[in-house]
């Protein structure tokens, strides 16, 4: 493997059974890592005395319709002490959630919820899991691919109901 | 025994104080809030999906209006993250050119946070001055980039045009006057004794709570941690740049407060080194498959025109691959996630918001304070609310 990454090679190390995927691409390292894991990885990076990713710097969702297993959930971490970037993805197929991450990182609180709203991902475990961005009553996810950039009511007139 | 009710009521979204469209629940006993709740969205837009179906440059008019007092910043992190993704060099006047807005641009959005900070706690006489300041800067921006609030002025690799005749002589006289400003303002706050009393030991949050939240910015520098993306990521040549980052010792208002003033007398050092240096030289690099041709050659060559006409109406085709480029915004750290399908479209811009995070952790800030203190404390993380929504 060419990568040598501190975190790919202790997350090896830490977790024998498990088949990482590491790609590396403008020299940004990305390891996919299976969906049932991931709390526990998640808590091994923040613990680990030589990794320290206390930092949760960002969490998105991006979806591959129409390939399977359709969505990934991206985690983007830091470690502020060793100024290192770590990107840990896992695959989730649609109907399928992830754990969740809130109890290692609070901001992944808003940042789930945000995910849960705008792809339709769940996650378990989360202490508040609402829409953030849309409101209660919305019908959909809109950044799925299959949901179109007009709406898919632009083409109806709205009446409120008086 | 009596029983303990509490009361809750609402705040915004239409209230001066929350800066935008932000809506709090608050549960109150008494005066103390027991629970804060924000409730955002009012001001989504979609951006992030709306990137999807434009070409790589038709996204950066999108990023000026998401934190709309720091444009310039925000046109930074995405032209840097696309040219990441491209693997283009920018050339070195570029490069400086776009520190100079950028730090700019900050100076003009702290003016903004400390003249509304100040008048929502009571102070409004700085907001005049403050806003005296901020027109001399978006005079300079207009006058570069053609636009005030929204210049756009940034392209992916480089700038849209080099400065005007005579500009580096106004962006200096602005600098230099700016210092004796800063004194002004200083004058009316920082010794100020209802100031202090608003301020000082209000909103306190933790060096370990504000990391773990995902604070960045200011915020996170108030509460003593050292750490930002023009030191420990640096772009755009901060490197070459001699400046501190100035931090607070126990993460309360006024701590944030003092790092702001401190940060901008920094961007205004900057800003200065920056026109010393100044290079001469391109203000674009010359790949032809990415970078617009320059306007006199348009009217001129008919291959210029065709390039011109191709890469406005088609765009470029990225490698596929995936890049995250970060700078450090007025608000905290604004990074572009951008991955590519190898189409002329971006498949995903993700936009990592500095406020939703530093809004995000707002309740734990206001919690067990007065209801007085939440207007301080939204003041001081300073949000917009068009990034938190986006």
């Amino acid at each position: 493997m060419v990568d040598i990454h501190p975190a790919v090679r202790k997350l090896q190390e830490a977790f024998p059974a498990l088949t990482l995927d590491v790609k590396v691409f403008r020299e940004e390292v990305s390891v996919t890592v299976p969906r049932k894991e991931i709390l526990e990885i998640c808590r091994f990076l923040y613990t680990d005395p030589d990794l320290q990713y206390q930092f949760l710097t960002d969490l998105c969702g991006l979806d591959f319709f129409p390939e399977h297993p359709r969505f990934e959930v991206v985690y983007l971490l830091t470690s502020m002490r060793k100024n290192q970037r770590l990107r840990l993805k896992a695959k989730v197929e649609e109907g399928e959630s992830v754990s969740s991450v809130e109890s290692v990182w609070k901001a992944a609180n808003w940042l789930e919820r945000e995910v849960y709203d705008l792809f339709g991902i769940p996650f378990e475990k989360h202490p508040d899991l609402r829409r953030i961005l849309l409101w209660d009553g919305f019908e959909g996810h809109p950044l799925r691919k299959d949901y179109p950039v007009e709406g898919p009511d632009f083409d109806k007139p709205f009446v409120p109901e008086v | 025994m009596a029983e303990t009710r509490f009361m809750t009521i609402n705040m915004g979204p239409q209230h001066p104080a929350t800066h935008g469209v932000l809506r709090l629940v608050l549960e109150l006993d008494g005066e103390v809030i027991v629970k804060a709740v924000p409730h955002i969205g009012h001001l989504h837009r979609g951006v992030e999906k709306l990137a999807e179906s434009k070409t790589y440059h038709q996204v950066i008019p999108l990023t000026d209006r998401l934190d709309y007092t720091n444009a310039m910043g925000n046109n930074l992190a995405y032209v840097l993250a696309v040219e990441k993704l491209l693997g283009i060099e920018v050339p070195e006047r570029a490069q400086c050119l776009r520190v100079m807005m950028a730090e700019l641009q900050r100076i003009a959005a702290h003016l903004i946070w400390l003249g509304t900070h100040a008048l929502d706690i009571g102070a409004m006489t700085l907001l005049f001055y403050n806003f005296r300041e901020r027109e001399d800067i978006l005079r300079i921006f207009e006058e570069v980039a053609g636009g005030r609030l929204t210049p756009t002025y940034l392209r992916i690799g480089g700038v849209s045009k080099d400065l005007p005749d005579g500009m580096g002589e106004k962006i200096r006289s602005f600098v230099e006057a700016f210092p004796a400003r800063m004194k002004e303002y200083e004058t009316l706050l920082t010794k100020n004794v209802i100031w202090l009393q608003r301020t000082k030991d209000v909103g306190i949050i933790s060096k370990e709570d504000v990391i773990n939240w995902g604070v960045t910015g200011p915020t996170l520098r108030g509460s003593g941690v050292k750490w930002d993306v023009r030191k420990a990521v640096p772009y755009s040549g901060y490197e070459t740049f001699d400046f501190d980052i100035p931090t607070g010792s126990i993460g309360d208002v006024y701590d944030r407060y003092t790092v702001r003033l401190r940060e901008m007398e920094w961007s205004n050092s900057i800003v200065k080194q920056a026109l010393d240096r100044l290079p001469k030289g391109p203000v674009l690099a010359s790949d032809p498959h990415v970078v617009l041709p320059a306007k006199e050659d348009v009217q001129k060559d008919i291959a210029a025109l065709i390039r011109q006409f191709k890469i406005a109406s088609e765009g470029f085709y990225p490698p596929r691959g995936e890049v995250y480029a970060s700078v450090e915004s007025a608000k905290g750290e604004l990074g572009f996630y951008i991955v590519s399908d190898g189409s002329n479209h971006p498949f995903r811009v993700r936009i990592r918001p500095p406020s939703f995070l530093n809004l995000s952790a707002l309740p734990k800030m206001v919690e067990g304070r007065l209801i007085a203190d939440v207007i301080s404390i939204i003041g001081s993380i300073d949000i917009v609310l068009g990034e938190i929504d986006r």
